[in-house]
């Protein structure tokens, strides 16, 4: 065990190809666009089944199924299907996170008192109305717990970019063990174990942010 | 009360169930690594296919001569699967001469020593402890610089050396381990004085490789001689005149513990029958044909009388 | 694809046999050690929110650098299936204590309180009591395990260990998507059966749920 490679300065100068500053901003970006797409997607399909109450089957067991793709078989058959690129990457990622988004908003809004539901339909609001000023904003707190699972898992998973020849911080675990050097390893391990932390953190203070004070008190 | 007694139940019955599969599992097996029975030898392979058909090439073999073998392959790069083999996790596995003489000699490989004989006998004596080789084989598989017919045309690329002037704008796409290796982007920078716009970490003369140099997503790949993509595609190999890649014959190496003469001696028939040109058909059979590894080593031993 | 079944029905078979192996050992020997490190995180309050965070971090180390540190940790061969074993259960714990005491932490405490009015004791109420009113919770979270858990044994492929993950670094050496499609394929269809036979304990064992109509 030893922690030289992430202490070496050198590996932490902006311009150079490579440094762990230039890997941490790829393996972001590659997080920023599967959370972003898969909530694109998930968020509507959840509240909608949620809402409604149509699908609630579909929505509960496409969680599962979703959650047992193998990421990495999934990233390789996309990578032996489409070719090198960015898009394979996003696509087993985007998988990854669309299960505990779509699980959660739908979660959250069949966790509602039905009788506050009954009552904004009561005070004459229409179905979005509903949706949006009422569902949603009690239903955020379990919804937020969904997406920080989310991208924990996405940023510990984005890892396996680096396998197919992306990059990201998993390059540090792929070229460390190529060349054995497992300090290399460590760091990387590190860096992606305190981006999540960090990443995490982020998004509880967003969710304080966002949640309304008077939903604060029920935990 | 009886709510828990089924729920231990319901435990206990999976518990029983994941036992059941350890039981026939190699897991059972395997969690005393390597040299599982005695007498039972460990048979490893790089993450490449060639490394894989030899392995099992050498593994037949072994079983066609009564000695019981255990296949771990596709293990990763060298640096990864020598460690294997020092820590006993497999035995033996199929290498390149040249290719391994780089690895484990400090700085590279010694000048002036490129023909198959003196790269076998420089590798002999920096071999780790505890291990050793047999009989190497004629065929070779090296390590080349190979560009598209159309990148060949535009710069006029020939020979490694005719990359020094246009280097500075093409990319080079590797395994991972060629940032570090002398025979990788240290040997060319020294040797050729040839520096690249770009390094991309792909695989080790894998699909990656040859997919991006195709795609145009690199413009020179690390290709190994053997492959089939060469013909199919009409790859231009770049000469290499001052002899950075050395001879790489195919060359079994084996811990010394594991060794007898009932398994050189399966070994030492299997080298002297492997050709570039027969390995590099055999090979064709696994990379265009998508035939089974296993069924591919057992014809090549059968055609070669050796089963 | 069912050519190369019929070609590779012994390599798809041991790969089977090594995955379930290598997913369903860390299932069981996880929940073992949750249990009691999840009542820990209840019955020492303060020991809660340090527990969830701890458990946090743990499921964010990447797994491959997990099974490649073990060795370095353990001392096991680098090669050897231990390390994948004792990775997936670092990954169960962290999920299931959380979880263990999230579901201890559920139960009502006027449900708790009659229990002891009726005598029962600290151990014989948090095992005839409390666990199974928090058997639906824990058995979630062991689901989400469990099916976790057979996704990521493939990762150990990387490092020449790892299932059906075999499969797939087979097939992408070769760009032949056969060996991925079945590997995948059977990897889901383990979850399913995996997923379906803790659902059927859990109905067996928690037969009230049923009609409460609460979580199940």
């Amino acid at each position: 065990m030893n922690l030289s490679y992430l202490f070496d300065i050198t590996h932490w100068q902006l311009d150079t190809a490579g440094s762990i500053p230039q890997l941490i901003l790829s393996h972001l970006w590659y997080v920023f666009l599967a959370l972003a797409i898969g909530t694109a997607i998930a968020l509507p399909a959840g509240l909608y089944i949620g809402h409604t109450g149509r699908g609630s089957f579909l929505a509960i067991n496409a969680g599962n199924a979703g959650r047992s793709l193998p990421t990495l078989g999934l990233l390789m058959l996309m990578v032996t299907l489409l070719g090198l690129g960015l898009l394979p990457v996003l696509i087993a990622l985007t998988v990854l996170v669309i299960p505990p988004i779509l699980t959660s908003a739908y979660a959250g809004l069949r966790s509602l008192d039905q009788r506050v539901v009954d009552a904004a339909r009561g005070v004459g609001m229409r179905p979005w109305q509903v949706l949006f000023k009422v569902e949603l904003p009690m239903a955020l707190p379990v919804l937020m717990s969904g997406v920080r699972s989310a991208a924990l898992q996405v940023v510990a998973t984005a890892t396996v970019a680096a396998a197919v020849g992306l990059g990201g911080l998993g390059r540090l675990l792929i070229d460390g063990l190529a060349v054995n050097d497992y300090s290399r390893v460590l760091a990387g391990a590190i860096v992606v174990a305190v981006l999540a932390v960090l990443l995490d953190l982020v998004l509880a203070l967003t969710q304080r942010w966002i949640v309304s004070p008077g939903l604060r008190v029920t935990r | 009360m009886s709510r828990i007694s089924l729920a231990i139940a319901g435990i206990a019955l999976t518990l029983a169930l994941t036992a059941c599969g350890a039981d026939s599992d190699p897991l059972a097996t395997d969690t005393g690594g390597g040299s599982a029975a005695p007498g039972t030898i460990t048979v490893g392979s790089a993450n490449f296919a060639e490394s894989e058909l030899l392995a099992e090439i050498y593994s037949q073999a072994l079983e066609a001569k009564g000695v019981k073998v255990k296949r771990q392959f596709n293990i990763g790069a060298r640096e990864l699967y020598l460690k294997a083999l020092q820590d006993g996790s497999i035995d033996l596995l199929p290498e390149y001469n040249g290719a391994l003489l780089s690895a484990l000699s400090t700085g590279g490989a010694p000048e002036g020593v490129s023909n198959p004989t003196d790269v076998l006998a420089a590798l002999k004596k920096v071999l780790p402890g505890g291990t050793e080789v047999l009989e190497q084989a004629a065929a070779e598989d090296k390590d080349t610089l190979t560009v598209t017919q159309a990148t060949a045309t535009k710069h006029n690329l020939k020979t490694i050396d005719d990359l020094k002037p246009v280097a500075g704008q093409l990319r080079i796409g590797a395994g991972p381990e060629w940032q570090e290796r002398f025979q990788g982007l240290k040997g060319l920078k020294q040797v050729y004085g040839v520096e690249f716009k770009e390094f991309k970490p792909l695989d080790a003369g894998g699909p990656l490789t040859v997919n991006a140099l195709l795609k145009g997503q690199i413009d020179v790949g690390n290709i190994f001689s053997t492959d089939s993509a060469i013909t199919t595609n009409k790859l231009v190999v770049l000469e290499d005149p001052k002899n950075l890649y050395l001879a790489e014959n195919i060359i079994p190496l084996i811990r010394t513990s594991a060794n007898n003469p009932t398994v050189s001696g399966a070994l030492n028939a299997v080298s002297a029958k492997l050709t570039t040109e027969n390995l590099t058909a055999t090979l064709a059979k696994v990379q265009v044909d998508k035939q089974d590894t296993a069924a591919v080593a057992k014809g090549w031993l059968t055609e070669n009388g050796l089963l | 694809m069912i050519t190369y079944l019929q070609n590779n029905s012994e390599v798809v078979l041991a790969a089977l046999r090594q995955h379930i192996a290598l997913a369903l050992i860390p299932v069981v020997l996880g929940f073992l050690i949750a249990l009691p490190i999840g009542y820990l995180g209840v019955r020492v309050p303060w020991l809660y929110h340090p527990l969830v965070n701890v458990c946090g971090v743990l499921y964010s180390i990447p797994s491959l650098a997990l099974f490649v540190f073990l060795p370095v940790l353990l001392g096991t061969k680098i090669l050897s299936p231990l390390n994948i074993v004792v990775a997936l259960t670092i990954y169960t714990v962290a999920l299931l204590a959380r979880t263990v005491a999230d579901g201890l932490r559920s139960v009502d405490a006027l449900v708790i309180e009659s229990a002891t009015a009726m005598g029962y004791r600290r151990v014989r109420r948090l095992v005839d009591v409390e666990l199974p009113v928090a058997l639906p919770v824990i058995l979630a979270g062991l689901r989400v395990a469990t099916v976790a858990n057979i996704s990521l044994v493939s990762v150990g492929a990387l490092i020449g260990v790892g299932g059906l993950g075999q499969l797939f670094t087979r097939g992408f050496q070769l760009f032949y998507l056969e060996p991925i499609l079945v590997g995948i394929i059977l990897s889901v269809l383990l979850a399913a059966v995996a997923d379906l036979i803790i659902v059927l304990i859990q109905r067996a064992v928690t037969p009230w749920t049923r009609f409460a109509g609460s979580r199940a």
